[in-house]
Formats: C-alpha cells, sequence, structure tokens
C-alpha cells in the first residue's frame, strides 16, 4: 500500500506547466488549477442561477440572492452608505475564499487557501486597497486614524505608536489567519486519519478495525467542525475588510 | 545546543492557552449576555465575530513563531 501518512504532503506545489521569464517563476501549478476550478465552479453556479430571473425566484436564484444579500448586509452594517461601491469587492473576497476553503475540503483537491503566498496577497492588496480609498478620501487627514481625538497629549505619545503598530500588523494577521486556520485543519484531519494507518502497523488488520471504528466518528466531527471554519474564515475575511475599510470611509474614531 | 529551536517551537505554543482563555471568555460573554436579552443576540453577532478573530491572531502570532522556528532556523 502506498499511500502518504505524512500530512505536510497534501500541501506539496506541483509545477504542471514550467514557464519562467528570466527569475520570474509563471508555471501553472496545482494551486492555481484548483484556483481556476474552484472560480470557474463559481461563476458557473452565479450564472446559472441568474440566467433567467424572476420575481419570484427559483431554488438556485433565491440561493445566489441569499449569498450576494448576505455580503451586502455586512457592508451595509460596518460602512453603512459610503460602503456601497465596496459591495462587488467584497462579494468578490468573501465568494473566491469560499469556494477555494470548500474545494479544499473535497479530498484529494488542493487546498489554494492553505499557502501564505495566496492569503497573504489577498491581504497586502486589502490594506493597499484601505491605505489608497483613504488618501484618495482624505489626503492628509488620513492619518488621523493614528491620532485617536479625545486622548490627553502625553497619553498620545504612547497610544499612537501603539497605534502604527496595530496598523502594521493587520496585514500580516489577516493573511496569517486564514492561513493557519486551513493549514492546521487540514494538518489535523490527515493526523487523525493517520491514526489508522499506524495501528495497522503495531496491530494487524484486526487492530486496524477497531481503531478505524474508533477514530472515524473523530474524523466526521473535523471535517463537520472543518466546513464551519471554511465559511466562518470567510466570513471573518470580509468582515474585517470591511471594518478596515471603515478607517478610511468613516469619520475619525 | 542543537534541536533546541524544537524547544522554542513548543513555547511558542502556549500562546494557544492565552488565546484559547481569551477565545472562551468571548463566547462565554456573548452567551451570557445572549441569555439575558435574546432579542439583541443576533445585531451583536458581527461584533463576536470580531472579536473572536481579533483575539484568535494572537494565537496565531505564536504558530507562525513555531513554524518559523521549526523551518526557517
Amino acid at each position: 500500500m502506498m499511500v502518504s501518512t505524512d500530512p505536510m504532503h497534501q500541501f506539496k506545489i506541483d509545477r504542471w506547466f514550467d514557464f519562467r521569464i528570466g527569475d520570474l517563476d509563471l508555471s501553472f501549478t496545482n494551486s492555481a488549477f484548483w484556483m481556476v476550478v474552484g472560480v470557474l465552479v463559481l461563476i458557473g453556479f452565479l450564472a446559472v442561477a441568474t440566467s433567467k430571473m424572476k420575481t419570484v425566484p427559483t431554488r438556485m436564484q433565491s440561493l445566489a440572492e441569499i449569498w450576494y444579500q448576505f455580503i451586502a448586509g455586512i457592508v451595509k452594517d460596518v460602512n453603512h452608505a459610503p460602503g456601497k461601491p465596496f459591495i462587488p469587492l467584497v462579494f468578490t473576497l468573501f465568494s473566491f475564499i469560499f469556494i477555494a476553503n470548500i474545494v479544499g475540503m473535497m479530498p484529494y483537491w488542493f487546498t489554494t487557501t492553505s499557502h501564505i503566498a495566496v492569503t497573504g496577497f489577498m491581504a497586502i492588496f486589502t490594506i493597499g486597497l484601505v491605505v489608497l480609498v483613504g488618501i484618495i478620501k482624505k489626503g492628509f487627514g488620513f492619518l488621523k486614524i493614528f491620532v485617536p481625538s479625545g486622548v490627553p497629549f502625553v497619553l498620545l505619545l504612547i497610544v499612537t505608536p501603539i497605534e502604527i503598530i496595530s496598523f502594521l500588523s493587520r496585514p500580516i494577521s489577516l493573511g496569517m489567519r486564514l492561513f493557519a486556520n486551513m493549514l492546521g485543519g487540514h494538518v489535523a484531519l490527515k493526523v487523525f486519519a493517520g491514526f489508522i494507518p499506524s495501528l495497522a502497523v503495531a496491530l494487524g488488520g484486526v487492530g486496524m478495525l477497531m481503531g478505524g471504528l474508533l477514530v472515524m466518528p473523530l474524523i466526521v466531527g473535523v471535517t463537520a467542525l472543518e466546513f464551519l471554519v471554511a465559511f466562518l474564515q470567510a466570513y471573518v475575511f470580509a468582515m474585517l475588510t470591511c471594518v478596515y475599510l471603515n478607517d478610511a470611509l468613516g469619520e475619525a474614531h | 545546543m542543537e534541536g533546541l529551536n524544537y524547544v522554542g517551537a513548543g513555547l511558542a505554543c502556549l500562546a494557544m492557552l492565552g488565546a484559547a482563555i481569551g477565545v472562551g471568555n468571548i463566547f462565554a460573554a456573548y452567551l451570557d449576555g445572549a441569555m439575558r436579552n435574546p432579542s439583541a443576540a443576533p445585531q451583536q453577532f458581527g461584533n463576536l465575530i470580531f472579536g473572536f478573530a481579533v483575539t484568535e491572531a494572537l494565537g496565531i502570532f505564536g504558530f507562525a513563531i513555531a513554524l518559523i522556528l521549526i523551518f526557517a532556523v
């Protein structure tokens, strides 16, 4: 039996088509392939669901509507009216992360969001956009987010560096959170599943059967938890995007 | 002194202790409030998730340090 029980093996990146320009590596990898699959599933679903729009929605259409209204609701709750132009952006971010997480939950399919190159880029893009929008909307007034109003001058000497550090740690924590959750969850799944081959080696066929019966419910439970985490992390990313955008859009706090 | 980075990685996992206490506190406080005033609970769900995410980040920083100690040192 040639089954890999190394929990890190599932995150290996394979170059499917080697393609380089100088030092720039633009190879088509398995990660890129599953990203394409996720995006195609997403576009396909939304295209079918919204192809024949009716006033009284069909099941597919109402699913798409619930999906969109869920995100629009978050943006409206957090950013109010000025956040309206950013609903498509937050919807795209949420949908991409959610689909990528769900695709990763399928057996043998690749989890694109378990690589910090992917999540880190999305986080840097988000914070970069916040800075850009803030500078366009407020100019130098954007720097007021580091100087909370109503704080005595002596305290500002302490509070302002803390605010700056907290702002700088945002892209790190935003990207790291999604990456670490997906990585940790999938490693835990693999480690629990790896108990069965270990038992088979230690105790033989009967041991594998008995151990498998014990381990199986555990794996089912962890898998269910992972589906919850897949949704929750996409929701958290979308919500934090809105909260950070509020610094650029809302009034000074 | 070979292999002490693995000890450090194990110690960095203590960050999870703090994150566990923090996340537990957040959900406990949310449930406490929600049981007292169930009608106000749904509006605070967003705040719950925000507090959860920010607290959890600290545990993840510990995890990141553990990864750095194992793979990058």
